[in-house]
């Protein structure tokens, strides 16, 4: 990913230095910021989780009246069977109980609720991407669909996702649809969005001269739009997937939570809401937030795979 | 030097009668063409030089259908614009390459043949032929910024010259580019024009470079843009660089900078 990074680069990739660059580019300017920030994080993140759970141990100590001294209380504060907010370490032992340990068919493995939430997701992102395209295709090219769509097309992401949600899970399952597809409509939902607007301002980008260009060919609209608008609204494209991707599986945990599913990542955290386990809850929500940069990453790689085959330098 | 040339003696191309051309701007509108009277022939190389703003652009437009006039009438092979613009009639050279960044500069020769749904094997033979005739044999596999200025200029008039039209339409091809290569280019050009025998009509701002390539020169000027002279220059088919330094080139330069002088003083 270093070298594709650099082909990306201007100016990279010529002369002698590349290879000494992008593995000094590698090292300070990706790696190195990247690493300092989670250092931080997890510096903050123990702090928050002694402070938070400190009273709970203070309140165990008195009631069997015991002095703590503070190294007590650090270790009781990270021990804690429901902490307030656990601790990174309580966290990544869960996940790994739970991703690696437990078999992957098991209903306590967090890899079989990832995969439930992932095929609906993906389902989601997918049908969100061809509407999202869809409709900017027809904006594009038609100026009652632009006056007519844009503005409900906007309108459509005011309404809190969190409201209709329910609503949309029940209308399914009045017509006896359940489990994947009204959590992929609901990722549809939300994804649609990022991919239409980006789109849009993607397959407007072309210059006059390009679109004038088309013209003296007698070029049929069909043939511009594949040829110039299409190529050219592709790193809008592959930037707005990557929104759309990351709220495709937001839409995916949201529309586990008001099924009362049992399975799938959302499902894992109302389970861990309701019996207080705050620690198999922080495990699902970190593996979601694994998920989506999983994802985000994978959508990168294919931008630029595109994006070299398309000659960038 | 006012004989008639020989190639004015066959069909004009472009019939241009009383041409009119405002464009509505937010403020005032802007007349960029007023009365244009203009034949233009069968292999005539005709530029167009004036000041900035006086209409050359809009002018080129027109015939390629890119703009519509407000007034008067223009046939384009005899038929309108339009018609001309959807039969293909002319290659369209823009005044920056607008190569795809995305297409190799082979598949960018080849850009209009898709369009015009030639096949393959005869869309290989075109760009091949093209690539070597505008000196770029072996870079269709490169892409546009791998290429300099020039050789991008080079490409997008092999992608005009692709399209095998009969006439070529040509906004200041060469304006970005250094002296040298401007003056290579100018000779390539005008071989090419003077085996194919293709209509041009060369937009540009260089004075020498008006004369060295040109038939007849249209000098016009600006506010309301207009044609101020139309000057006959014939120095020959085979003209080589230093025909630049002869009496005859020079003489034909003063009056065009006569022209200009004389187009542009009226407005100020
Ligand atoms: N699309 C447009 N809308 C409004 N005004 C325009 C438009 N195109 C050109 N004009 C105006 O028309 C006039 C002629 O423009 P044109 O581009 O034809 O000039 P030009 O002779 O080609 O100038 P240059 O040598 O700078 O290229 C200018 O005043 C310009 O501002
Ligand atoms: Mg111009």
């Amino acid at each position: 990913m270093a070298s594709s990074r650099e082909l990306a680069t201007p100016g990279g990739g010529s002369g002698f230095w590349p290879i000494f660059r992008s593995l000094r580019s590698a090292l300070t300017s990706r790696a190195l910021p990247v690493v300092a920030v989670l250092l931080g994080i997890l510096a903050i993140w123990y702090l928050g989780a002694v402070w938070l759970n400190a009273p709970f141990a203070y309140d165990v100590a008195a009631r069997s009246d015991t002095e703590l001294s503070f190294a007590e209380l650090l270790s009781q504060t990270m021990s804690q069977q429901r902490p307030v907010l656990p601790a990174p370490h309580q966290v990544a032992a869960e996940m790994w109980k739970t991703v690696v340990e437990i078999a992957p068919t098991s209903k306590r493995s967090l890899l079989y609720h990832s995969g439930v939430t992932l095929s609906s997701t993906l389902l989601g992102f997918v049908l969100g991407t061809t509407l999202g395209v869809v409709l900017a295709i027809g904006i594009v090219h038609s100026r009652v669909l632009d006056r007519s769509l844009m503005p409900w097309i906007i309108t459509s992401q005011t309404i809190p996702i969190l409201a209709i949600a329910p609503m949309i899970i029940v209308i399914f399952a009045s017509q006896g649809i359940t489990g994947l597809l009204p959590k992929a409509f609901i990722s549809m939902y939300l994804s649609f969005f990022p991919v239409a607007v980006g789109m849009v301002k993607g397959l407007r980008s072309p210059d006059a001269m390009h679109l004038d260009l088309m013209r003296t060919y007698n070029s049929s609209r069909l043939q511009t739009l594949l040829k110039l608008r299409l190529p050219a609204a592709m790193p809008f494209l592959f930037a707005s997937m990557k929104v759309g991707v990351a709220i495709s599986l937001v839409g995916a945990i949201i529309g586990e939570l008001p099924t009362g599913a049992v399975a799938g990542l959302g499902a894992r955290l109302l389970a861990g809401s309701y019996y207080g386990q705050t620690v198999q809850i922080w495990s699902a929500l970190m593996t979601a937030a694994l998920l989506a940069a999983v994802l985000v990453i994978l959508i990168d790689i294919a931008s630029r795979a595109v994006t070299s085959r398309m000659g960038v330098r | 030097m006012n004989a008639p040339l020989a190639v004015s003696a066959t069909e004009p191309v472009i019939s241009a009668r009383d041409l009119d051309l405002v464009f509505q701007t937010a403020d005032a509108p802007v007349h960029a063409l007023s009365d244009i009277d203009l034949t233009i022939r069968k292999g005539e190389f005709v530029s167009l030089i004036g000041p900035s703003g006086c209409g050359k652009t809009t002018l080129l437009r027109v015939i390629a259908d890119l703009e519509q006039p407000t007034g008067g009438t223009i046939s384009v092979n005899g038929m309108t614009p339009e018609k001309a613009r959807e039969a293909r009639a002319y290659g369209y050279v823009f005044q920056a390459s607008a190569l795809f960044p995305w297409r190799t500069i082979a598949k960018n020769i080849a850009l209009p043949l898709e369009v015009m749904g030639i096949d393959k094997a005869e869309r290989d033979r075109r760009v091949e032929k093209n690539l070597a005739l505008v000196d770029l044999k072996g870079f269709g596999k490169k892409f546009p910024w791998q290429l300099s200025g020039g050789m991008q200029q080079r490409a997008s008039i092999a992608r005009a010259l692709a399209v095998q039209p009969d006439m070529l339409l040509m906004d200041e091809p060469f304006g970005a580019l250094d002296e040298i290569v401007r003056d290579h280019l100018n000779e390539q050009l005008l071989k090419l024009w003077a085996r194919t025998k293709k209509t041009v009509v060369f937009v540009t701002h260089s004075i020498p470079e008006a004369v060295f390539l040109s038939t007849r020169i249209v000098v016009m000027s600006p506010r309301p843009g207009r044609i101020h002279e139309i000057i006959d220059c014939d120095l020959g088919d085979d003209r080589p660089l230093d025909i630049r330094e002869t009496p005859e080139f020079l003489a034909i330069a003063q009056r065009v900078r006569d022209g200009l002088r004389a187009g542009h003083a009226y407005d100020e």
